[in-house]
């Protein structure tokens, strides 16, 4: 009998995905809970595994058709099925089609899977070449033909949709017309194909560019400035970097001390931490930071929960956890979503001030940036010292011009007297 | 469960039935195949397909021997023909395949009963046996597998001895002098090339101006010709209005189409091979509430359900192209949709052959199709007179064409005359399926020397590229 593949529930509020990979093909043997193929939704992607073992029946929704929570994805012909009756292309070898990251999802460490749909099928000859002499990346190019694979009209129209239309077929049957006209065309689309390439939208970044512009059109977002003077920092780092890496087996960093200092900074100045629902403001008892950190297929904020009970090295571990969680694309829907602030440092791309944009639903986030050594005027004298700005953007509607300085100027002065932190001032 | 109580019983040992019966039970249904005539594989193994092929086989033969082998150096007294024996060895191919599903159905455990098999209710089938005993069947499915007979001819009583059904055309005891053939579709054009072969003057009647309907018409074109060649006469635009056998043999009275002066041409036998209509006498439809067409056919939905639950069918008894490969596949799909799979047959990828020689073979669409749609193509030809295998083997006649779409190049029809076209269509079969373009037909190694490069080159053609054309 044949059992159901079903699409698992994907976490609150998530309703749908796009199948992006199948790892397995028709006719295929499977184990139970052998990942059979990978959903993207907006957040991450997530592999889903067999039910039962046996042998892979059928594919209800091919690579790149948009699944519900509950909808049928395939079928699974259960212990040693009758060998299937469908044709199963699968055992000639991928020839090595490049995937570049900016239009994959993110990838499992296991074995790096070109990310488009069918990109483990061979390319049909024609294919082949077009995607050779056009410099194209199949993996871009949606694929109509059977199980997802690229027709040659695929890559012609894929061709076309970046330059002018061509002159119309010539209504002649002679055969020379024919060839001159089809070497016309194809050097335009020669032409036109190297001054611009169109990659679609992966699902993710249409929903970050979604929930961006919300951000922007929700809020009234303002940013403030202030700067923080490191040496401090600095010092208790150098101080106690190697006992602290003895004893908690992980690196002391900076974060931990903003994380702290921030909490220190929101626990004075609640509407910060707040956010607005409807009519109401709620104002969160809790203080779930959320870290940003770069991943293969773009910035991705996870979230320390109750970060005022970490210590000083559980953040710092958690932090490192969840950038290598980011990197093997194995975040989870929990990692990503519920919390009530955000810190974003660009000063590790060299960013010395921007303007960070506000992480929906929240009211503020900080960013932080490069620590550059400047001529400061101390007590009447001008000294180097290693400074950092910072900038804090928050929704007006919520959070006044008063509360947001006050907000910064009480982390900044954590941050530059890390006692504070400790006694909580 | 009781040795009468089944998933499924097919009614109908043919190729969409023993099929169907043979997928169900390697899926795991408990499974019965009922069949009136005794040996199994239906019309196609017992008087269609296979018979059939085994003397256009042998009269190939017997007609490169007559005409050809002097050329290849081999001499020989006398040509005789000894018709028994060429009958004899069509008989035991038949019979060994039959005895071959039989076999098939002991090693998968479907049940076969032989008698008439009548719906009495959903789930219950009745075998009725020549004496009249009765065996009852239940099933939790049932599947109509009936097949076709050969049409009528209003005016025309088949006698099986002058006036024959292809049944008769394939068990005659002497070579006719004269045979003629009323409907130049496949059937006729096959076992008239036969009798030809034999030594008959062979004349075709057919009703339409073209023939072959409704092949490619530049293929049914070159058939004629090359049918014509081979000593076919063809009579077409033609209305048989009756046949009689006198003691003569045939009298048989034809007008124009159109209407016209009464004609009369008198033969030793005439084929009447005007179509098959479905076969659905003695299953008890009415009474069981089971729907049929106005041409006959059972009414089924896209996953060949009747219009009572649990009652299915395929094959020559449902819409669609009677051929025994599209009631195979249609056995396979009602099979695994009975056992919860899904099925589907792709019914824009089913190919057609002619087995005259040369084979006429065709798949997708044709141009007619293609200008009646408004679909803008392209055209790649190439005559076996360039293919080097075509030349050693003294192959020379017919072409391969190749239509491609304008803008895509992918493949929409395939359409051959040539020698094995009937094979070479399957890589075009694949081509549909895959949704291939002309030029990756032309960018495939094609093995040298072959038939096939011929495909390769008419691929090559719809880029206005052949290298040997």
């Amino acid at each position: 009998m044949a059992k159901e593949i079903i699409v698992p529930v994907l976490g609150e509020s998530v309703t749908e995905a796009t199948v992006a990979q199948w790892f397995k093909a028709v006719g295929d043997t499977v184990a139970a809970d052998e990942p059979l193929l990978e959903l993207e939704t907006d957040k991450v992607t997530l592999e889903v595994p067999a039910p039962v073992a046996g042998q892979l029946s059928e594919i209800v929704a091919a690579n790149g058709v948009d699944v519900e929570v509950g909808a049928l994805l395939g079928r699974i012909e259960e212990g040693n099925g009758a060998t299937a009756q469908k044709p199963a292309a699968k055992e000639a070898a991928a020839p090595a089609a490049a995937a570049p990251a900016k239009a994959a999802p993110a990838t499992p460490a296991a074995s790096p899977k070109p990310a488009a749909p069918a990109a483990d099928l061979p390319l049909a000859p024609a294919v082949r070449k077009l995607v050779e002499e056009q410099g194209l990346n199949p993996a871009a190019i949606p694929g109509t033909g059977k199980d997802g694979r690229l027709t040659k009209g695929d890559v012609l129209r894929h061709l076309e949709g970046g330059q002018a239309p061509s002159a119309p077929a010539a209504e002649t049957a002679a055969v020379e017309t024919r060839g001159v006209e089809a070497a016309t065309v194809e050097t335009r689309g020669v032409e036109a194909a190297a001054r611009e390439e169109r990659v679609r939208m992966s699902r993710l970044r249409k929903r970050v560019a979604e929930r961006l512009k919300e951000a922007q059109n929700t809020a009234a977002m303002l940013t403030t400035f202030n700067e923080v003077d490191m040496s401090a920092l600095k010092r208790a780092r150098t101080q106690y970097r190697d006992s602290f890496e003895k004893k908690h087996g992980v690196r002391l960093g900076y974060m931990s001390f903003f994380v702290k200092a921030a909490i220190v900074a929101l626990k004075e100045i609640p509407e910060v931490n707040a956010q607005i629902e409807g009519e109401e403001i709620v104002y969160k008892n809790h203080y779930d930071i959320g870290v940003a950190v770069g991943s293969p297929q773009g910035l991705v904020v996870p979230v320390l929960r109750d970060a005022d009970r970490l210590g000083f090295a559980e953040v710092e571990k958690e932090i490192g956890a969840f950038g290598a969680r980011a990197r093997d694309g194995k975040l989870t829907m929990e990692d990503l979503t519920g919390g009530t602030f955000t810190i974003s440092n660009g000063g590790v791309f060299g960013s010395l001030l921007s303007t960070p944009i506000l992480n929906p639903p929240q009211s503020a986030i900080l960013g932080m940036h490069k620590i550059q050594d400047r001529p400061m005027a101390i007590d009447g004298k001008v000294e180097v010292r290693p400074m950092m700005y910072l900038a804090l953007s928050y929704d007006h509607r919520l959070v006044d011009g008063r509360e947001a300085v006050t907000f910064l100027v009480r982390l900044k002065e954590c941050i530059e007297d890390p006692e504070r932190i400790l006694l909580d001032l | 469960m009781s040795d009468t109580a089944f998933d499924l019983v097919v009614i109908g040992g043919g190729p969409g039935g023993y099929v169907a019966a043979i997928r169900a039970a390697q899926l795991g249904l408990r499974t019965a195949c009922v069949d009136k005539r005794g040996p199994l594989g239906g019309t196609c193994l017992n008087v269609g397909c296979i018979p059939s092929k085994a003397l256009l086989h042998s009269s190939h033969h017997f007609a490169m021997a007559g005409q050809e082998f002097a050329e290849h150096g081999i001499a020989f007294g006398k040509l005789d023909l000894d018709l028994a024996a060429m009958m004899a060895r069509k008989e035991k191919v038949v019979d060994d395949l039959t005895k071959g599903i039989a076999f098939l159905f002991k090693k998968n455990k479907v049940t076969h009963f032989t008698g008439f098999g009548r719906i009495d209710a959903p789930g219950k089938v009745a075998v009725v046996e020549e004496g009249g005993k009765e065996t009852a069947l239940t099933a939790k499915n049932i599947v109509i597998a009936s097949g076709s007979d050969v049409a009528p001819l209003p005016g025309v009583t088949i006698d099986e001895k002058k006036i024959l059904s292809s049944t008769g055309a394939l068990s005659l005891p002497k070579v006719p002098k004269r045979l003629a053939v009323i409907g130049a579709g496949v059937i006729g054009l096959e076992l008239g090339s036969v009798w030809r072969r034999l030594g008959a003057e062979v004349t075709v009647f057919e009703y339409l101006d073209r023939i072959l309907m409704p092949m490619d018409g530049e293929l049914a074109k070159g058939a004629q010709k090359i049918l014509t060649k081979q000593g076919l006469q063809f009579e077409l635009g033609v209305k048989v209005t009756g046949a009689k056998a006198t003691k003569q043999g045939v009298e048989i009275a034809f007008e124009a189409a159109k209407g016209g002066d009464a004609k009369t041409l008198v033969a030793d036998a005439v084929l009447v091979a005007i179509g098959r209509v479905p076969y659905t006498e003695g299953l008890g439809l009415e009474k069981a509430g089971v729907a049929t067409d106005a041409k006959g056919r059972v009414e089924i939905d896209a996953h060949f359900q009747t219009n009572v639950k649990g009652i299915y069918a395929i094959g020559d008894v449902v819409r669609g192209a009677m051929l025994a490969h599209k009631a195979e596949d249609e056995g396979i799909a009602v099979a695994e949709i009975l056992a919860g799979q899904s099925g589907h047959v792709n019914y824009d990828a089913i190919p057609g052959v002619v087995y005259t020689w040369p084979e006429i073979a065709a798949v997708g669409k044709t141009e007619e199709e293609l200008k009646a749609a408004g679909v803008a193509y392209k055209t790649g030809k190439f005559p076996f007179q360039a293919n080097s295998r075509g030349r050693t083997s003294g192959d020379l006649e017919g072409f391969v064409k190749i239509l491609a779409d304008e803008k895509t190049d992918r493949v929409l029809g395939v359409h051959i005359i040539g020698p094995a076209a009937g094979e070479l269509i399957g890589e075009a079969g694949l081509a549909l399926e895959f949704g291939a373009s002309a030029e990756d037909i032309a960018r495939t190694c094609h093995a040298h020397p072959g038939y096939s490069e011929a495909v390769k080159e008419a691929a090559l053609a719809v880029e206005g590229r052949a290298i040997h054309a």
